[in-house]
Parts: structure tokens; C-alpha cells; sequence
């Protein structure tokens, strides 16, 4: 059903794939996420939706490998098919054409930050980015967005390649010459609050994408409960993008751990089932 | 023959302290002794009581009858007739008030257990012979149906028998509703929930699963995609929240969000890879079934103390009274008249919850008392786990995404009640999606009813073309 046509590394944490899944490529939008169960009695992830192909009934998803789900799908290859796939799920980005944008996407945020990117390129906004990392190695998609952004500016922890930073370095930087007109900020919550925290000073429009823990996606458990502008909005349906400056990130991110004790000792306690190591080991 | 005792025949049960650490049923079944015998309780009335209080009028003194004289495939034929799920209504349908509350034998003792009798008949079929009724001759003409609750299925069912060809839309990666996600395993066993299922896939039915209507496709593209009739049975899965501080506090659940994960995905397996969070003492708020499944789910999973907090009485209390008893006996404890006005926290977890005593006012417009607070009454009780189960309502993905679908203001859609007829054209609905949250019975009764009417509307539709 949800066959895997292409696979690629694109660092030691991170891999992207190309999957069939028809309902989904025929509808989505940017800024739209699915829902993938990799096994038969699996844990339901969600993943943005990275770009589509409505003609090849495919959707690219970008992951990071974080814990026992998205290790697990990295044991699939190319012709395997995943077991569910579910969407397209939450509003899609409201896009329209702004004179200055700049994207900010930190780690692997630089996935969903793409379609949403993309999609304004196109509709004639002036685009620009910072993309951020820990080292050289874990900046992604920077020749993706060359392709259509007017400057890619890159900011690395340990100084590995562009700026010696943080996004909010580069972000700080950039706003010393130019005027956006509004932010586009997606990557771990602590950077998007960072990011937020400036950007509400200078009056910059910003927004952020939320990715609370998930069940359903859609609107059924509550799960994914975020206080955005002092009321409880449910991020899959109301979300996930949302007015950073509304957020209530300290919330989010103590929401986000709930079960890091849980999922850590699962991860211990089912090791031969994870990754490429592992499988060769049982 | 008559059977003079005032009372039913007991189910053999589970041991309390038993089961409130495991998931297998409660209930074991009547044994075929025991069914006989509470079949001869029948008076086998002439103007039935019992049926009338049957929201799907199944001939109950028939039944009940060819269950005294043993024979139990007979009987089954009459229940079918009906009703096409007997296994999963014979153990949850609300009975004491229905077909039990009317039956004549209550007035002086207990009422026939009709349920249990059912329940007995229904099991006794799918251990004998799991076939569906093959389907009949294939018509042309394709049916939609959203949603694979009870009303989802019983629609199509009823269409795919008179060979209709049916495609259900899932939205989950598991049909079945809250038969499966919603109600456990302990008091519905997964597995008759399959044979039900699969006995539709014989039938021809075909499942698309993962395919949320209004995100997925839209109503309109489903009559682009070649079906001439759609039937939305996609229920009330919208959980509410009581809007009071603290509600966010991790180790807060709704009862959908705890039931989801312990029932669809597993997690009171350790083996899943979906976690739970059960603290050592857990509060849920609420009285329905919903709260007595979340309240026997959270013991099962190891919490210590368990309490439900209700705000009206024990007579008020909405759940079927079977599971107030059961969960009773397992050590659930009751603070009614009580209700939350704040749930604490310490470091972002939840640390306790702080209630008010509740007094019953006298009736309102509606005839039910409703609850004042006591002021002065309020107190703190520690718990680390906080369940919300007041109720839920129609998800509003379908209704936002189609045009020319009437909605009530809390999100039910306007039907015609002889057939479930939307203002949409070609379009029919039932089940919790109309009601808002109800019962399994009910919604089944929806799906039917659509059914016939939807099998008119198409006979019309080919004739005039
Ligand atoms: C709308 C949405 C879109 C997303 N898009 C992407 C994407 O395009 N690419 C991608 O790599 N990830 C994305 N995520 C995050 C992804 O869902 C999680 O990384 C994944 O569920 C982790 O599963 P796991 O079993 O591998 O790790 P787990 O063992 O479940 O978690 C490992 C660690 O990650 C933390 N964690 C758990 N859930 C999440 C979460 N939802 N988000 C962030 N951290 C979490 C836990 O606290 C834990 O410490 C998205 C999340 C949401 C809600
Ligand atoms: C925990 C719990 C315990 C209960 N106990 C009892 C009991 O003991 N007795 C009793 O009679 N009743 C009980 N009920 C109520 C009963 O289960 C419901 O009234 C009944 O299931 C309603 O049936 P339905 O077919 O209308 O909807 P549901 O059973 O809710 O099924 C709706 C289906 O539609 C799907 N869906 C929703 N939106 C979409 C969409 N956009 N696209 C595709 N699919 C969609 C859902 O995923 C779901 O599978 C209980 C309910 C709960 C939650
Ligand atoms: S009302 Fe009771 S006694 Fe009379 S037919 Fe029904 S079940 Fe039998
Ligand atoms: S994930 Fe369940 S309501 Fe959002």
C-alpha cells in the first residue's frame, strides 16, 4: 500500500524518503502533515509532508532518527511499504505573497520549512534563510533552497560551516540590513521560542509550526493540546502552524517530554529491533 | 415449565481481585444450563413489553422462547433479523433501561436477563459457524460510508445484503469505532469485534482505511469518484474538557486520549511502542460508561487508587448499571456530588485536585435536578493522574468540508429522522454523528434505518435514468 520508491541519508541522523500514498499527494498542501504507523502494531508518528508529487501519487517525508518509531523506519529500504499512512492532517499554511519572507529552520525543522518556502518563491515573494545545526554535517537541504531562495545563510554551533551560531545569531544579523515582513520559524521549540523572542521585539510577524505529541491527528484524543493566545487549541486540527507570539512554549515543551522516561526505557529494553546495527545483530 | 425466581441467573464473573489486573472479559456467559433456565423466567407475553423498549424491536419473547426449547441457531435467526450485532449488544446496550426496564417480570423481582440471553445466543452462533451470508447478486450501483463505528457498519451491511457495492472510509488504521479504540477488551472482546468485520468483508464490503473525509477526500469528490449515495456514521470523537486551571498539566488525559492508547494501541502490553502514564492514585471525572472504562482501565494498569469524581448522584449516574457494580467490586471508589474546580501541579505534572461538594437543586425545565456547590466545602485531594470524561461531541472535519451540510450549533447534523436524510443531496447520516454521543443500539438503529432509505433512493435513481 504505502511503498517506499526512494531513500536517501541525508546525514548521519536524518533521511529522507519518497512514499506512495495516493490520497494524501492528490490533496495536500504545505504546511500539512501525515500520520505513519512503520509495523503492524506500531506507534502512530506524524511527519510533515516535505513535498509531493501529485502525478506519482508520492509524498517525501524527512525524519530524524530520535528514538525507537523513526529508527525503526529507518530499517525499511527501498520496495518495502510501510504500514499506514494517514492524511493529509492539520490546516494548511496560510501562504500569500509577501514582499520580504525569511525562513529559519533549525535541524531537521529545515524539512517542513521547505514546501512552505517554496510555495512562496513561487507565488513572487522574495525569500530568504537561515538554516542552523550543530555542525556542517546536520544542515540539510541548503542546495534545495538555493534553488529558489535570494540568500541561504548558515549557522553552525561549532563553526563548521557558515556562521559560528545560532540561527538567532544569524537571525540578529540579517535584520540589521533588511526589513521582513515576516519570520517563518520551524525547528526544536526552544529555537522557535528563541526566535520569537526577538522577533516580537522588532514587530516581525512570525510563525511557528508546534509538534506536540500525537495520536489520531485528528481532533479525537486531545493529545496534542497547545495554549496559543490563552486558549487550548488541539495542533493537529487547529495547527500545526500557528502566531508564535501567541504560544505558550514553556508549556509545549514540558508537554513534549511527558513520556521521554517511557520511550528511553522502551528504546533499552528493544534494542535488537532497532536500526541497521541492531538488525544484524538478531 | 415456568421458572418462579425472582432473580436472574447469576454470570459467572471473573474474581474481582483477579480481574482488575488483567484484560480478559468479565463476564464468562451463560451456560447453556443456565440459559435454559433463565429462559423459562418468559412469561412469553402477548402485547411484549420488552420489545417496545427495544430501540430495534427484536422479537424478544420468540427468541426467548426457541432458547428454552434448546434451540439455540433458531434462535439466532430471530435475533439477526433485528439486529445484526447480538454478541457486541448483549453485552453493552444499556438494557436496564430498555428492553429489561419494560420487561413485566420487574415488577416483582428481576427482569428476564434478556442481555445476558443474547449475548449467550449470539456467541453460541459465531463459535459454531463464522460465515457471513455471501452476497447476493451484485448491483451496479456503489455506496459511501464514513466511518466504521456500529452505524457505519450496520449501514453497510444492510446495503452490501441486498448487494449494493459498499466502500467504507476510515479514518483510523483500525475499523470498528469505539468498539474498538473506545470500549476495552475486558468488557468487549476484540476479537468478536473482527468476526464481526470480517464477516462484512465476505459480504463484499471493502475498507479504506487511513482516508479522513474532509482532509483525505471531500464528500463532494466521493460522488466524483463514482458512488451515488453517501451515509457519514463518523460519531462524536471530539472529547470536552471542563475549562478549569491546571487542565494542561502533563499526566491530565481525556478519556479518549487513555482509552486510545490502551485499547488501539496497546500499551497495556509492554511490548508496544505506544506509552501510558498511570500514576499511583487517579482521579476520573465524569459518570458514563466512558468514566467507568477509563476508571477499571487505570486500576488494570497498576494505579493503586482510583476514584471517580461525579456531580450529581449514584441515581443520576449516566453508566450502565452492570459497570457501576463491576467497577465497584474492583475497588474503583465514588465521590459523587463532587466536582473539580482546579486540578494542581507541581513542576508541570499534576500533583492534586481540588473539588467542591455538590448539593441537587430542585428539577429544572428539563426534570433533572441540577447540582449547587456547597461554598465552604472545598478540599484537596492528591492524585498524580487526571482523567476527563464529561462527554464528547461531532468532530467537525466532515461538516467543514462539505458544502450544503446543515449542522446544529454543537456540531450534530440535521437529518430527517424517518431517513436520516441530510440537506445534502444523496447524502444520509446517523449514529453519534447526528445525536451527539449515545449508544451503540441507537446508532445501529440509525444505520439501518439509512439503509432502507438509501436502497429507496437508489431503486428511484435507476429508474429514472
Ligand atoms: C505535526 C508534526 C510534524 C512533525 N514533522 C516531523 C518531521 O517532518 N520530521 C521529523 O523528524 N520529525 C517530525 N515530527 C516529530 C516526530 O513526530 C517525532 O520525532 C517522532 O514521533 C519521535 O518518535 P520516536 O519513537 O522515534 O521517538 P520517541 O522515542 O517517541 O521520542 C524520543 C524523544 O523525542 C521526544 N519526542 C516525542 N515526540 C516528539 C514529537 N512529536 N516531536 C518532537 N520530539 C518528540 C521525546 O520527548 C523523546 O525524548 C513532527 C511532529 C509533529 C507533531
Ligand atoms: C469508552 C466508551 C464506552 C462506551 N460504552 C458504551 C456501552 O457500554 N453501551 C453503549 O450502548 N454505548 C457505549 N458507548 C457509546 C457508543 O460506543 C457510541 O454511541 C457508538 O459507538 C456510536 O457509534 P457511531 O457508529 O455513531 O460512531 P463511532 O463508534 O464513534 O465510530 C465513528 C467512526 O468514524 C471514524 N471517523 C470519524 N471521523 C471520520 C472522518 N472524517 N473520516 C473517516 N472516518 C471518520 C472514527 O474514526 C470512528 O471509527 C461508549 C462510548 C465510549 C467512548
Ligand atoms: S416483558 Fe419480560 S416476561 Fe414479558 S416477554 Fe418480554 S422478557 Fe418475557
Ligand atoms: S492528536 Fe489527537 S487530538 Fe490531536
Amino acid at each position: 500500500m504505502y511503498k517506499i520508491v526512494k531513500q536517501q541519508r541525508l546525514n548521519s541522523a536524518v533521511v529522507s524518503i519518497e512514499v506512495e500514498a495516493p490520497y494524501v499527494a492528490r490533496k495536500c498542501e504545505p504546511g500539512q502533515f501525515v500520520i505513519v504507523r512503520v509495523d503492524p502494531d506500531g506507534e502512530r508518528i506524524p511527519l510533515t509532508i516535505a513535498d509531493f508529487d501529485r502525478a506519482g501519487n508520492t509524498i517525501t517525508l524527512i525524519y530524524q532518527e530520535l528514538g525507537y518509531s523513526t529508527k525503526r523506519l529507518s530499517t525499511k529500504a527501498v520496495g518495502d511499504e510501510l504500514q499506514d499512512v494517514a492524511g493529509p492532517l492539520g490546516q494548511a499554511a496560510e501562504l500569500r505573497k509577501t514582499a520580504k519572507v525569511l525562513g529559519i529552520g533549525g535541524g531537521v525543522g529545515a524539512a517542513p520549512l521547505y514546501p512552505q518556502l517554496k510555495k512562496l518563491a513561487d507565488l513572487g515573494s522574495q525569500v530568504d534563510v537561515i538554516l542552523g545545526g550543530r555542525s556542517a554535517e546536520l544542515v540539510i537541504l541548503a542546495n534545495e533552497f538555493r534553488a529558489f531562495a535570494r540568500q541561504v545563510t548558515i549557522a553552525t554551533d561549532d563553526g563548521s560551516l557558515g556562521l559560528k551560531g545560532t540561527v538567532v545569531d544569524a537571525l540578529l544579523r540579517k535584520v540589521r540590513d533588511e526589513n521582513y515582513n515576516r519570520v517563518i520559524a520551524i525547528g526544536p521549540l526552544p529555537m522557535m521560542r528563541a526566535v520569537v523572542e526577538h522577533t516580537k521585539r522588532l514587530e516581525i510577524p512570525t510563525m511557528v509550526s508546534l509538534n506536540p505529541i500525537m495520536i489520531d491527528g485528528t481532533g479525537m484524543c486531545g493529545g496534542c493540546r497547545v495554549t496559543v493566545g490563552g486558549a487550548t487549541k488541539f495542533a493537529c486540527v487547529d495547527g500545526p502552524d500557528f502566531d508564535g507570539f501567541q504560544v505558550n512554549f514553556d508549556e509545549c515543551i514540558r508537554r513534549q517530554l511527558m513520556y521521554r522516561q517511557q520511550e528511553r526505557r522502551f528504546e533499552q529494553e528493544h534494542p535488537c529491533r532497532i536500526g541497521w546495527e541492531g538488525t544484524k545483530s538478531c | 415449565m415456568l421458572n418462579p425466581a425472582l432473580v436472574k441467573e447469576r454470570m459467572p464473573e471473573q474474581d474481582p481481585e483477579l480481574r482488575n489486573k488483567n484484560f480478559s472479559e468479565v463476564a464468562l456467559g451463560y451456560t447453556p444450563r443456565q440459559a435454559a433456565a433463565e429462559a423459562k423466567r418468559c412469561l412469553n407475553c402477548k402485547n411484549a413489553k420488552c420489545v417496545a423498549g427495544c430501540p430495534v424491536n427484536v422479537p424478544i419473547p420468540q427468541f426467548i422462547e426457541q432458547v428454552a426449547a434448546g434451540d439455540f441457531s433458531a434462535a439466532y435467526r430471530i435475533i439477526a433479523e433485528q439486529n445484526a450485532l447480538p454478541a457486541i449488544c448483549g453485552r453493552v446496550c444499556p438494557q436496564e433501561s430498555q428492553c429489561e426496564g419494560a420487561c413485566v417480570r420487574g415488577l416483582k423481582g428481576e427482569p428476564v436477563a434478556i442481555g445476558a440471553l443474547e449475548r449467550f445466543v449470539a456467541d453460541q452462533f459465531l463459535e459454531g459457524s463464522p460465515a457471513g451470508n455471501p452476497a447476493p447478486e451484485r448491483k451496479a450501483q456503489k455506496v459511501a460510508v464514513v466511518g466504521s463505528g456500529p452505524a457505519g457498519l450496520t449501514c453497510a451491511g444492510e446495503l452490501a445484503r441486498q448487494g449494493y457495492g459498499v466502500t467504507i472510509f476510515e479514518a483510523l488504521h483500525q475499523p470498528g469505532g469505539v468498539l474498538m479504540y473506545g470500549i476495552p477488551e475486558f468488557r468487549l472482546p476484540k476479537a468478536l469485534v473482527q468476526k464481526e468485520l470480517d464477516k462484512l468483508r465476505l459480504m463484499g464490503v471493502t475498507f479504506q482505511l487511513n482516508v479522513i473525509a474532509g482532509k483525505s477526500i471531500t464528500i463532494d469528490e466521493l460522488f466524483e469518484q463514482g458512488f451515488q449515495a453517501v451515509f457519514i456514521g463518523s460519531g462524536a470523537g471530539l472529547p470536552k474538557f471542563m475549562g478549569i486551571p491546571g487542565e494542561n498539566l502533563n499526566g491530565v488525559y481525556s478519556a479518549n486520549e487513555f482509552l486510545t492508547r490502551s485499547n488501539l494501541m496497546k500499551s497495556y502490553d509492554p511490548a508496544s511502542p505506544t506509552p501510558i502514564f498511570v500514576g499511583e492514585k487517579v482521579a476520573v471525572v465524569g459518570g458514563g460508561n466512558v468514566a467507568m472504562d477509563a476508571a477499571r482501565t487505570a486500576k488494570r494498569l497498576g494505579a493503586a487508587e482510583v476514584s471517580i469524581i461525579y456531580r450529581r448522584g449514584e441515581a443520576e449516574l449516566p453508566a450502565r448499571k452492570a459497570e457501576i457494580h463491576h467497577a465497584r467490586e474492583e475497588g474503583i471508589r465514588f465521590q459523587l456530588l463532587t466536582n473539580p474546580l482546579r486540578i494542581l501541579g507541581e513542576n508541570g505534572w499534576v500533583t492534586g485536585i481540588e473539588c467542591v461538594a455538590m448539593e441537587l437543586g430542585p428539577p429544572d425545565s428539563s426534570g433533572r435536578r441540577s447540582p449547587v456547590p456547597q461554598a465552604g466545602s472545598e478540599q484537596v485531594t492528591k492524585v498524580d493522574t487526571v482523567i476527563v470524561a464529561i462527554g464528547q461531541s461531532p468532530n467537525p472535519l466532515i461538516s467543514q468540508s462539505a458544502q450544503g451540510l446543515a449542522v446544529q450549533r454543537w456540531g450534530g447534523i440535521v437529518v430527517n429522522k424517518e431517513t436520516m436524510a441530510t440537506s445534502k443531496h444523496g447524502v444520509y447520516a446517523g449514529g453519534d454523528a447526528v445525536t451527539g454521543a449515545a449508544t451503540v443500539i441507537s446508532a445501529m438503529g440509525a444505520g439501518k434505518k439509512a439503509a432502507k432509505a438509501i436502497a429507496e433512493y437508489l431503486a428511484l435513481a435507476e429508474s429514472v435514468s
